[in-house]
C-alpha cells in the first residue's frame, strides 16, 4: 500500500496501463503540460507527445477521433476536462461510441475511456459543476463509473482502460487532493458493478457514489451517535450498478435511502429506489439536489448541495 | 479523345453498373415493401464511388454517409450481404441490425455509413490517427455530402487532420442539395473547397460525373497521403437523379434541371467512351445485364433469408452491464 491522493492514484493507473499496453494513449487539451488538473503531469516526458497528445479545443473531434482510433484497435483515453464540456461531444459519445458495436452487428468494438470530471467545487458556477452521470446511465452501450476514493480511482480507471466497452469515467473535482491508501499491485483492477461496503449497519441502507459518499459517511457517524445503525454502500459504477448488494442490504434493513449530488428529478437514485421498492418492498427514499442550477456566490451554490444534515434528517424520518 | 486505359475504364463501367443495379434493386425492394426503412439512393453519383475507391487497397479504410450503398459496394462488400442488410435479414453485413444507414463491412475496411450527417469526419480523423500512431502506410477516405460542411465536425475534423498531418482524403460529394434544400441557399462563403483551403488542406475540384477525372484526382491525392503529405480534400460535383430518400419525389427541382443533369449520366458517359474506343455494343450491354443479374440473384436470395431472432436485440450491446 502507498498513501497518495485521488489525483495521483489515477495518474499512476494510467502510467501503469500505458507501460503495460502500447495501444493505450491519451488525447485532450493541454495534456502535454499535465492537463487542466495535473492528472497527466509528467506523462508526456515518459511517453512522448504521440501517446500523450495535445488537442485543439474541439470536443467533438477529441471524442470522435477516439471513436475512430478505438475502432482500429487502439485504446484512447479521451480527456474532456469537465463533464459540462463533454456535452459538445454528445453525438460522438451517444450516437457513435455507444452504438457502433450493436448497429454494425458486432463488427466494431470501441474500447475508449471518456474521462469527464463532474461535481461541485467552490464557485465554479453553472457550466463547470454538474453531475451528469444519469444521462449516460440511460444510454445502452455505455459503462458509467464514479469513483469516490484514491484506491478506487486507481483500480477502476485500470478496468476502464482495459474494458472493451466505451466507458464514461467521472472523477469528482473536489476529491483530487483526498488522500488514502492505494494498493501497489499494478494488476489490481476493480470490476464494474461491485459496490464497496463502507459501513455495516442494520437499521437502514444508504446508497451513494462519488463525493457524496463522504458526506454520507459523516452522516452515518452522526446517526451512530444517536444509536441508529446505517449501512452504507458506495456503488462505484452507476452502470452496471450492484443490484445484488443493494437489494440484499435493503431487504435486510427494510429501508433504503439513496443520496446523490446530482439533481434528484430524473436522477439515478430514482432507478435504484424504484428497483428496490419493486423487488423487496422496502421503504425507499431518495435525496438529490433540487432541480435548480448551480450558482457562483457561496450561499447560492450551497443552496443546492445535499448536506450531511439533510441525510441525517431523512434517515431519522424513515426510522420514525 | 483521351488516352484511355481501356481495362480500367471497363472495370469502372462494370462497377458503376453494379452500383446502379444495387440501388435500383433497393428501390424495387422499397416498392415491394421489403426494404423497411428509409434509403438514400446514390443513382447519378456512381462515378465518385468508382473513381475514388478503386484507388484504395483492401486494408485502406473507408467511412461513408447515409447515402453510402455505392461506396460500400465499391470497397468490396458482398452485394447479397448488402441487400440482406437492407431487408433486415440474417446474413446482412450487420446481421440485419443496422440497415441502410448503418451499412458497414469491417472485413473490407468499410467502417460504416452514418445516420448523422458529418459525424464520419471526426471518426475518419481518428482512424487516420491510429494509423499514424502505429506507423502504418494505410490511408483513410472519408466521403460526405455538401450538406455536411455546415456541421461543426467538418471544421473540427479537417482542422484535426491538418494539425496532425494525417493520411485522410476528404471527399465532398456535392450534389447541390442538403436533404431537400439547395445547399447554396444555406451556405455562406465560397463553398467546400474554399473552407478546406482555409484550414490548410490541399483541395481539388473535379467533375464528379467523369469517372476518369475523379480517378486521376483521387490517384494523385492518395499517393500524396501515402507519402505523408497530410490530408487532402476533393470536391466532386455531381447530381442525384432521385430525391433525398426513396420517398422524396423531389418536386422542388425543375424537370428541365433534372433532364439536363441526366444528360451527364456518368455511366452513359463511360459507355460512350468505351464505344468510341471500339468496345462493341453487345459487350457493353452484357456488362449491364451481368450487373442486373447479379443483383436480381442477390435480391432473391435475400428475400429467402429469415429475419434475425428477437434475441439479437440483446446481443452486442455491451460486456459490462449487458441487457439481462
Amino acid at each position: 500500500m502507498s498513501r497518495m491522493t485521488y489525483l495521483d492514484a489515477a495518474r499512476q493507473a494510467l502510467v501503469e496501463e500505458m507501460r503495460r499496453d502500447r495501444s493505450v494513449w491519451a488525447l485532450g487539451e493541454d495534456l502535454g503540460r499535465g492537463g487542466v488538473f495535473g492528472t497527466y503531469r509528467g506523462l508526456a516526458d515518459e511517453f512522448g507527445p504521440q501517446r500523450i497528445s495535445d488537442a485543439p479545443i474541439s470536443e467533438a473531434a477529441i471524442l470522435g477521433v477516439a471513436v475512430g482510433a478505438a475502432m482500429l484497435g487502439t485504446r484512447p483515453v479521451a480527456e474532456m476536462r469537465f463533464s459540462d464540456f463533454a456535452l459538445c461531444a454528445t453525438d460522438e459519445l451517444v450516437n457513435q461510441a455507444a452504438k457502433a458495436r450493436f448497429m454494425f452487428g458486432g463488427q466494431a468494438r470501441v474500447p475508449l475511456v471518456a474521462r469527464m470530471p463532474i461535481g461541485m467545487w467552490r464557485s465554479s458556477a453553472a457550466q463547470h459543476s454538474q453531475s451528469l452521470e444519469a444521462w449516460y446511465a440511460h444510454i445502452p452501450g455505455l459503462v458509467v463509473v464514479c469513483p469516490a476514493t484514491p484506491a478506487d480511482n486507481k483500480g477502476l480507471l485500470k478496468s476502464a482502460i482495459r474494458s472493451d466497452d466505451p466507458v464514461v469515467y467521472m472523477e469528482h473535482k473536489n476529491l483530487w487532493a483526498l488522500e488514502g491508501e492505494v494498493p501497489d499491485d499494478s494488476d489490481r483492477c476493480i470490476p464494474f458493478g461491485r459496490a464497496r461496503l463502507v459501513r455495516e449497519g442494520g437499521d437502514l441502507t444508504l446508497v451513494s457514489w462519488s463525493a457524496q459518499v463522504h458526506v454520507a459517511t459523516a452522516a452515518t457517524e452522526t446517526l451512530a451517535a444517536d444509536g441508529i445503525s446505517a449501512e452504507l454502500l458506495d456503488l462505484r459504477s452507476i452502470w452496471p450498478w450492484d443490484r445484488e448488494a443493494v437489494l440484499a442490504s435493503a431487504a435486510r434493513t427494510g429501508r433504503l435511502l439513496v443520496v446523490h449530488e446530482a439533481v434528484q428529478a430524473g436522477g439515478f437514485g430514482a432507478e435504484i429506489a424504484a428497483t428496490v421498492a419493486q423487488e423487496t418492498g422496502a421503504r425507499v427514499r431518495r435525496l438529490g439536489a433540487p432541480r435548480a442550477l448551480i450558482g457562483y456566490a457561496p450561499p447560492v451554490e450551497d443552496a443546492v448541495r445535499v448536506t450531511e444534515a439533510m441525510i441525517v434528517r431523512a434517515a431519522r424520518e424513515m426510522l420514525a | 479523345m483521351r488516352n484511355l486505359d481501356l481495362d480500367r475504364l471497363r472495370a469502372h463501367h462494370r462497377l458503376m453498373l453494379r452500383i446502379r443495379a444495387l440501388e435500383e434493386t433497393a428501390l424495387r425492394g422499397m416498392a415491394e415493401r421489403v426494404v423497411l426503412g428509409a434509403i438514400h439512393p446514390s443513382i447519378g453519383q456512381e462515378a465518385v464511388a468508382a473513381g475514388v475507391i478503386a484507388q484504395l487497397a483492401p486494408d485502406d479504410i473507408l467511412l461513408s454517409t447515409h447515402r453510402g450503398h455505392g461506396h460500400t459496394l465499391a470497397k468490396g462488400a458482398d452485394a447479397e450481404a448488402m441487400i440482406r442488410e437492407l431487408l433486415g435479414r440474417v446474413g446482412g453485413t450487420c446481421g440485419g441490425k443496422g440497415g441502410s444507414m448503418h451499412i458497414a463491412d469491417f472485413s473490407v475496411g468499410m467502417l460504416g455509413a452514418n445516420g448523422v450527417v458529418g459525424a464520419n469526419i471526426v471518426i475518419a480523423a481518428g482512424a487516420a490517427h491510429a494509423i499514424r500512431l502505429r506507423g502504418e502506410r494505410r490511408v483513410v477516405v472519408c466521403i460526405f455530402g455538401d450538406g455536411a460542411i455546415n456541421r461543426g465536425p467538418f471544421l473540427e475534423g479537417l482542422n484535426w487532420a491538418a494539425v496532425f498531418a494525417l493520411p485522410v482524403l476528404f471527399v465532398c460529394e456535392d450534389n447541390g442539395f442538403a436533404a431537400t434544400t439547395r445547399t447554396a441557399a444555406m451556405t455562406a462563403g465560397d463553398g467546400p473547397a474554399a473552407r478546406a483551403r482555409a484550414l490548410g488542406l490541399h483541395a481539388e475540384e473535379v467533375d464528379g460525373n467523369d469517372v476518369l477525372a475523379v480517378e486521376d484526382a483521387a490517384r494523385d491525392a492518395i499517393a500524396a497521403l501515402r507519402d505523408g503529405g497530410g490530408p487532402r480534400f476533393l470536391l466532386a460535383h455531381t447530381y442525384r437523379f432521385t430525391g433525398h430518400t426513396a420517398a422524396d419525389v423531389a418536386a422542388y427541382r425543375p424537370e428541365a434541371e433534372v433532364a439536363a443533369r441526366r444528360a451527364h449520366d456518368p455511366i452513359a458517359r463511360a459507355a460512350s467512351w468505351l464505344a468510341e474506343a471500339g468496345v462493341a455494343a453487345p459487350d457493353l450491354a452484357a456488362d449491364r445485364e451481368a450487373a442486373q443479374a447479379e443483383m436480381a440473384d442477390a435480391y432473391a436470395a435475400a428475400l429467402a433469408a429469415p429475419f434475425p431472432a428477437a434475441a439479437e436485440a440483446f446481443r452486442d450491446v455491451q460486456d459490462a452491464g449487458a441487457p439481462a
